[in-house]
């Protein structure tokens, strides 16, 4: 196996879809000849045609609704939303259209749809670039919303998502894209979807965490260990709908739980995550559950981006509360 | 100003600018309120058959029906939201005519009548203005498919979604174009201005309409913009665009089946704004016009009413008659009554379906309260 990065993965990802299956179309802004932003696309017009992969003109409404119409001369549409914090713009095509459609038509019609979009923090971004907003859109009835943490992860996720029926928002963390790098198996493969996956064994707490959330979890447990806490993490990889079996398995085993996310605390799918804990496994819970989250406020300026967001040492402090709680 | 070159003057004239937009938008009519033609040349370009004439004046008659007997019904609670239809027969009826079953219908909620007349059954629409899910599958009576969408409540998100199927028919290299309808409120929408921009970019295979029925429930036409003709946005967005007499169905239909012929002709979109009224109240749902137009406005707008000249015309040229009419609304009575006792038969929604319909393939918790409902026999 190869080491790659993040967005790497995704591109190969996009690359083996477009080979695969002609109906596969690619679109959003400066996705074409440019390569997308962050090089999400690159090469991928010149090596499939402005056919299966084009702009758009500037219009995130007008993207989303490219999305649903071409599904009706049954195509699968990869759209791009430029950046996560642009959703606003297109909220209606996605929580108003494409989300309920497959309901409205009483089952008889589909909606294979994948809408990938970078989010996340660290990066120094303008406003509106790196907010987690993953838990607005995973209070949607009717899509599904993917978060992969690592770039096997990240490929197998994104083909599942492409062969998909249901719309799936499929977020990628924009700091993790050139700056996380792993091995990723050759070719085309699927990683199911609604299943969360154990990316680190432990014995002591569980860290619950998604996303750009699961590497700090990883590298708090790290030295959570040279302290002597053996800590599980979790990585819920699709966080709508939850995987509530894989959340049970590691909280019956440990009996403390520390939930880390990105998005601030009252934001994010921390909180649905712990309402199912407390309605199902409060019986095996040894102390109260913990939570690392960003400050309740609007996303900060770029200066202050470090004080402001999740760090390892926020999550080994909570753990340690949680560890030791009598 | 007199050291200006004459074109920066001009330029900067702006003044000059608005007249020239108030007069580059003339309306086309081939068939006035009284009858009569105004123009022969454009009814030969037209290319109606009197059985077209007949079906369109039927057409016109069927959507009427439906809309009387429609507000019966909501008056009597056995039926759910309607949108009264009557004025607009014309705009509705006789642009639809223009299309065909590859075509595909992107309507707003007031557009049910276009819908019907495309295969969807008159008790699915009822079913689905009483909120019934059956009502929403779009297939014929005899199961072949429909091609529409359920009527849109979100102003303009039609539009949006018909550049997405337009962009699909060229791609596909389809002889067929999406068409949508809108209303005069529904060009203030950012959707409306998307969609139409993004057919126009892709020279897709899409005709818009925005039939200018006066009012956006109560906020009259003038509030919504300040461009003198709607058709101005559609040539903001590079679109050849035209303003008709809403009420002339032959100048409608037309307009329409030339902006058919552009649109498959690989040559982009075209923009129709149909200027007519909506006769009746917004909704069903207790909208009362009188607080916001007066019944002299109304009632003159009713002697304009699309109906009144079609028929003239019918019965000048000899092909239609009272007899013919009132045998024809006979049988479209009779049709709504035994379509109205389907819709009445139907059973009750599950919440299972509810929730299998939400995903195809469900979450764990969405699986128990599947199991759990059906447990139920809900």
């Amino acid at each position: 196996m190869a080491v790659k990065s993040y967005i790497d993965a995704i591109r190969e990802a996009m690359d083996l879809a477009l080979k695969k299956d002609n109906d596969v179309v690619i679109f959003g802004e400066d996705v074409g000849e440019n390569g997308g932003v962050f090089r999400a696309t690159d090469g991928l017009q010149a090596k499939y045609g402005e056919e299966r992969v084009f702009n758009t003109p500037l219009a995130e409404s007008g993207i989303g609704g490219l999305a649903i119409g071409l599904t009706t001369q049954n195509y699968r549409p990869i759209m791009e939303i430029q950046f996560f914090g642009f959703v606003f713009e297109v909220m209606d095509s996605i929580a108003g259209q494409m989300a309920r459609n497959r309901f409205r038509f009483n089952g008889t019609r589909q909606m294979p749809i994948v809408v990938r979009s970078p989010y996340g923090g660290g990066t120094k971004t303008p406003e509106m670039h790196a907010d987690n907003l993953e838990g607005m859109v995973a209070q949607i009835p009717g899509i599904r919303v993917v978060m992969p943490a690592n770039p096997a992860d990240a490929k197998g996720l994104l083909m599942s998502s492409i062969e998909s029926n249901d719309p799936v928002v499929f977020l990628e963390n924009l700091h993790l894209y050139r700056s996380l790098k792993g091995e990723v198996p050759e070719g085309y493969y699927t990683t199911p979807l609604d299943t969360a996956a154990v990316a680190r064994e432990g014995e002591d707490v569980s860290i619950i965490s998604y996303g750009g959330g699961v590497p700090v979890a990883l590298k708090a447990a790290d030295a959570l260990a040279k302290n002597g806490v053996s800590a599980e993490v979790l990585d819920l990889r699709t966080v709508s709908p939850l995987d509530i079996k894989s959340i049970g398995d590691t909280v019956t085993k440990t009996g403390r739980v520390v939930i880390v996310q990105e998005a601030q605390r009252m934001a994010g799918i921390g909180a649905n995550v712990m309402g199912e804990i407390s309605e199902r496994f409060i019986l095996s819970l040894k102390a109260p559950i913990g939570r690392v989250a960003a400050p309740d406020s609007v996303y900060p300026f770029g200066q202050a981006e470090n004080d402001w967001m999740i760090k390892p040492d926020d999550v080994v402090a909570k753990v340690m509360e949680v560890v030791n709680y009598d | 100003m007199s050291n200006l070159t004459a074109t920066n003057q001009q330029i900067l004239d702006f003044q000059a600018q608005l007249e020239a937009q108030d007069t580059s938008f003339p309306m086309l009519s081939v068939l006035n309120n009284d009858g009569q033609i105004v123009d022969e040349e454009a009814l030969k370009r037209a290319d109606l058959s009197d059985e077209d004439l007949v079906n369109i004046i039927k057409r016109m008659l069927l959507s009427r029906q439906l809309d009387i007997r429609s507000t019966k019904l909501a008056k009597q609670g056995r039926f759910g939201f309607f949108a009264p239809t009557a004025g607009q027969e014309a705009s509705q009826m006789a642009s639809s005519y223009a299309f065909n079953d590859d075509d595909w219908l992107m309507p707003g909620y007031r557009d049910i009548p276009e819908i019907v007349v495309k295969g969807w059954p008159i008790w699915k629409a009822i079913l689905w203005s009483r909120g019934h899910a059956l009502g929403n599958e779009f297939t014929t009576e005899d199961g072949k498919p429909v091609n529409a969408w359920i009527p849109q409540i979100i102003i303009g998100a039609q539009y949006v979604e018909a550049a997405g199927i337009a962009l699909g028919l060229k791609k596909r290299n389809k002889d067929a174009v999406a068409y949508a309808y809108t209303g005069d409120g529904g060009t203030s929408q950012g959707d409306f201005y998307e969609g139409m921009n993004f057919a126009g970019a892709y020279k897709a295979n899409a005709v818009f309409f925005a039939q200018n029925n006066g009012y956006a429930i109560s906020t009259p036409r003038s509030l919504q913009t300040a461009a003198t003709h709607l058709a101005a946005k559609g040539w903001a967005a590079g679109l050849p665009s035209i303003v008709v007499d809403g009420n002339d169905p032959i100048a409608v239909y037309l307009a329409a089946k030339e902006a058919r012929a552009w649109a498959t002709s690989g040559k982009g979109p075209v923009f129709i704004e149909t200027l007519t009224d909506r006769l009746e109240p917004h909704s069903t749902a207790g909208d009362d016009p009188l607080r916001y137009r007066t019944q002299a406005d109304i009632d003159a707008w009713w002697q304009k009413e699309p109906l009144i000249r079609m028929r003239k015309f019918m019965t000048e040229k000899g092909i239609w008659s009272e007899e013919q009419e009132s045998s024809y609304i006979d049988e479209v009575n009779a049709l709504i009554d035994e379509q109205i006792k389907i819709a009445d038969k139907v059973d009750k929604q599950k919440i299972s379906n509810f929730i299998k319909h939400t995903l195809e393939v469900p979450g764990q918790a969405m699986t128990e309260q599947i199991s759990k409902f059906e447990s139920e026999g809900k």
